[in-house]
């Protein structure tokens, strides 16, 4: 019983890499959105399982909140600013495909030798999470920069917050203050950004960053 | 007594709590700008009374001690004395029509969640209720800087907001981290969350998982503090947002942030096998101190000069603690307050600079001590304090800064002192053009109250000519508190 939990465990958390790598290579924004929610349901799976098996049923709502905000919600959401914007067109990725997945492979295979090696007292499952949540925030991180669009860029944020949240739970035992704060910020995180898009349409119609880094008058 | 003690961590937090509810509510900017500066006073007053008030016992979620007080008081102070330069700022802004009605209630009501934030930050006793309140500061931040919602405030206000959010992120796995390595030894649960438990039985954590953590939480909440790769959202920050949120943002979030940091260098100094966490804050302070020196020569725009030198000046700190030792901690702490000081007094002078121009090109404003000698002999004097020139209050902090540089690693100081140097130069060439000479810009009176800033300038000027033996005695038990 207890290699089948684990295993699953290790299934889930590790599928939640996958579809990270996934939104790697999107280049339609309602692609990388839907892989997002994909992403978000994965991380549902997790910490809902983590909540069984840990018998930990404060979990649930953690895993709940991931189920009803990001992967529905949220998407939804986005989705509407996307279609009210015009910008379903193409994203454009500043490095090429190629590099980007080779510099996330990198990026996952030194989370993995850093973590490992670092938590070889902890508990088995505590370390492998913590090892494929640290990948998750390093390949949101990759995402956020190779994107210039501020859709995608926020994307990649919130699919940087989902890998918190996996070692948050993964952390055996965490206080709920915390990973209601976590959730609770993506919340408030949303609500800022949602802000920020709708006043960027207002006045530049355009949410491309690039266009928004004007020359100042002052060489950088 | 106990219910006294724990009414003052209460006021300070809930004055300005039930205040951003109030002002959110009220309309008419004249009864609103009263209101801000009376909750900033009062919150102040509770501040002090923590001086004398028995400290309550450590609970698992608010701690006083002699290392946060200090910090809340000087926090509440600025807190207060911004709320009156906003006062007074704020009208012109309305009458110019940058801010309508509607804006600033919310600018009134997130001034008091900010500092609600940032107070609740220094009184935690808990990690996971700090990041907590760490990243409120940093939403309420990022939605002020925006609140002009120019193109410059837009783009200033999203990068913050992205930068900013990647260190939160960054800190808050740091954070868990921290827990990781705390669980085995202090059990499931809130406990092994709280700081003053994990200080005493830090020694038996696993310190390999601590050195990961510190890693994370420096760079994340290094992020905050503005260290020099991190920097990036500062001088737009600064520069695009009221100026009164500048002088806060300068004067207060960095230190707040960097009191995060000093906790959990705190941490990992009480384990003895963990990795020294002073080298990594060394070359961080350094490379700041260095880099925002050059930087400090291309400045074109006066807001963002000085947030240049607030950069410099976080690395001076950073590098001060990361010496370490009671000297350059002494000397850390007494820089930090003598920045917080002078650099929020020179951001009121720069806000009313720039709305008696009309702008903040320093080459469209000069010969200020000729056109307004109040305001521009206050700007010398500001830009000599920030310098480090005697007899100034920062000459001194420096001078400890540097000489216990010199006692310890006489090599680093070769680059401190180069750094300093560098950014004095620039600070002089730039005051130059903008307070003698000839006049340039609109020479219009300014409708300002000079009270905050030359109190300001007041006390730096105290502190570098005599610093109060009970002063002096508290400064060096908490700087022997920081190891």
């Amino acid at each position: 019983m207890d290699r089948l939990v684990f295993d699953v465990a290790h299934m889930l958390a590790g599928g939640l890499v996958l579809v990270s790598f996934m939104m790697l290579y999107q280049d339609r924004l309602y692609a990388l959105l839907n892989i997002y929610a994909l992403h978000a349901l994965v991380l549902a799976l997790t910490v809902a399982w983590r909540a069984y098996a840990a018998d930990a049923p404060h979990l649930y709502a953690t895993a709940a909140i991931a189920l009803v905000f990001k992967a529905i919600v949220i998407p939804v959401v986005l989705h509407r600013i996307i279609a009210r914007l015009g910008i379903h067109r193409e994203i454009e990725t500043v490095v090429g495909i190629g590099p980007t997945m080779l510099a996330g492979m990198g990026l996952v295979a030194l989370s993995m030798v850093v973590m490992l090696r670092v938590t070889a007292q902890a508990d088995p499952l505590a370390r492998e999470d913590l090892a494929f949540a640290l990948s998750i925030v390093l390949l949101g991180l990759l995402l956020m920069v190779t994107r210039r669009n501020a859709v995608s860029q926020v994307v990649g944020f919130m699919s940087l917050e989902n890998g918190l949240v996996l070692a948050a739970t993964g952390a055996k035992g965490m206080p709920l203050v915390v990973e209601i704060s976590v959730a609770f910020s993506i919340l408030i995180a949303f609500i800022v950004i949602g802000i920020f898009l709708f006043r960027i349409r207002e006045r530049f119609d355009t949410v491309d960053v690039q266009a928004l880094d004007r020359h100042r008058g002052e060489r950088r | 007594m106990t219910g006294f003690e724990f009414n003052a961590v209460g006021a300070i937090l809930l004055i300005p709590l039930a205040a951003a509810g109030l002002l959110a509510a009220l309309p008419g900017y004249r009864l609103t700008a009263r209101l801000n500066v009376a909750a900033s006073l009062l919150t102040f007053i509770a501040a002090l009374s923590l001086f004398v008030a028995d400290r309550p016992a450590p609970g698992s979620y608010f701690l006083v001690d002699d290392l946060n007080i200090v910090f809340v008081a000087l926090n509440t102070f600025i807190g207060f004395t911004a709320s009156l330069f906003s006062a007074s700022y704020i009208g012109h802004e309305l009458s110019t029509g940058r801010l309508t009605a509607t804006h600033l209630r919310f600018y009134h009501a997130m001034y008091q969640v900010l500092l609600f934030a940032m107070n609740l930050a220094l009184l935690a006793n808990n990690i996971g209720l700090m990041w907590v309140a760490v990243e409120i500061a940093t939403l309420t931040t990022v939605l002020m800087v925006g609140i002009y919602r120019t193109h410059e405030a837009l783009e200033a206000a999203w990068k913050y907001f992205i930068l900013g959010s990647v260190g939160i992120a960054l800190a808050l796995f740091g954070t868990i981290l921290v827990y990781v390595a705390a669980q085995p030894v202090i059990g499931e649960g809130m406990q092994a969350m709280v700081w003053t438990v994990l200080i005493q039985r830090v020694s038996e954590f696993d310190s390999a998982l601590l050195n990961l953590a510190f890693v994370f939480l420096l760079l994340g909440y290094g992020t905050k503090v503005g260290l020099a790769p991190l920097h990036a959202w500062l001088p737009d920050a600064h520069a695009e947002g009221p100026t009164p949120i500048s002088a806060v943002l300068s004067g207060l979030l960095l230190n707040v942030a960097l009191y995060a940091v000093l906790r959990f260098k705190l941490l990992l100094a009480a384990n003895a096998n963990a990795l020294a966490p002073g080298p990594l804050m060394i070359t961080m302070g350094l490379i700041s101190v260095v880099f925002a020196g050059f930087m400090l020569y291309r400045r074109r725009d006066i807001k963002r000069m000085f947030a240049y030198s607030s950069i410099e000046h976080m690395g001076i700190i950073t590098f001060a603690f990361g010496i370490g030792g009671p000297l350059a901690n002494f000397a850390g702490l007494l820089h930090m307050v003598m920045h917080s000081l002078t650099k929020s007094a020179i951001f009121y002078g720069v806000g009313h600079i720039a709305q008696i121009k009309g702008t903040q090109r320093i080459e469209e404003i000069g010969g200020l001590t000729e056109t307004h000698p109040w305001l521009g002999w206050a700007l010398v004097c500001g830009v000599a304090a920030i310098a480090g020139l005697p007899p100034l209050g920062i000459f001194m902090s420096e001078f400890l800064v540097v000489s216990s540089t010199f006692a310890r690693e006489p090599l680093l100081a070769l680059p401190l002192v180069f750094g300093l140097l560098v950014g004095l130069g620039a600070l002089f060439l730039r005051l130059n053009r903008l307070a003698f000479g000839e006049p340039r810009g609109a020479t219009g009176p300014a409708e300002a109250s000079y009270a905050p800033m030359y109190a300001h300038l007041a006390l730096v000027l105290a502190a570098g000519i005599y610093l109060p033996p009970p002063l002096v005695a508290w400064f060096q038990n908490v700087a022997g508190l920081l190891g």
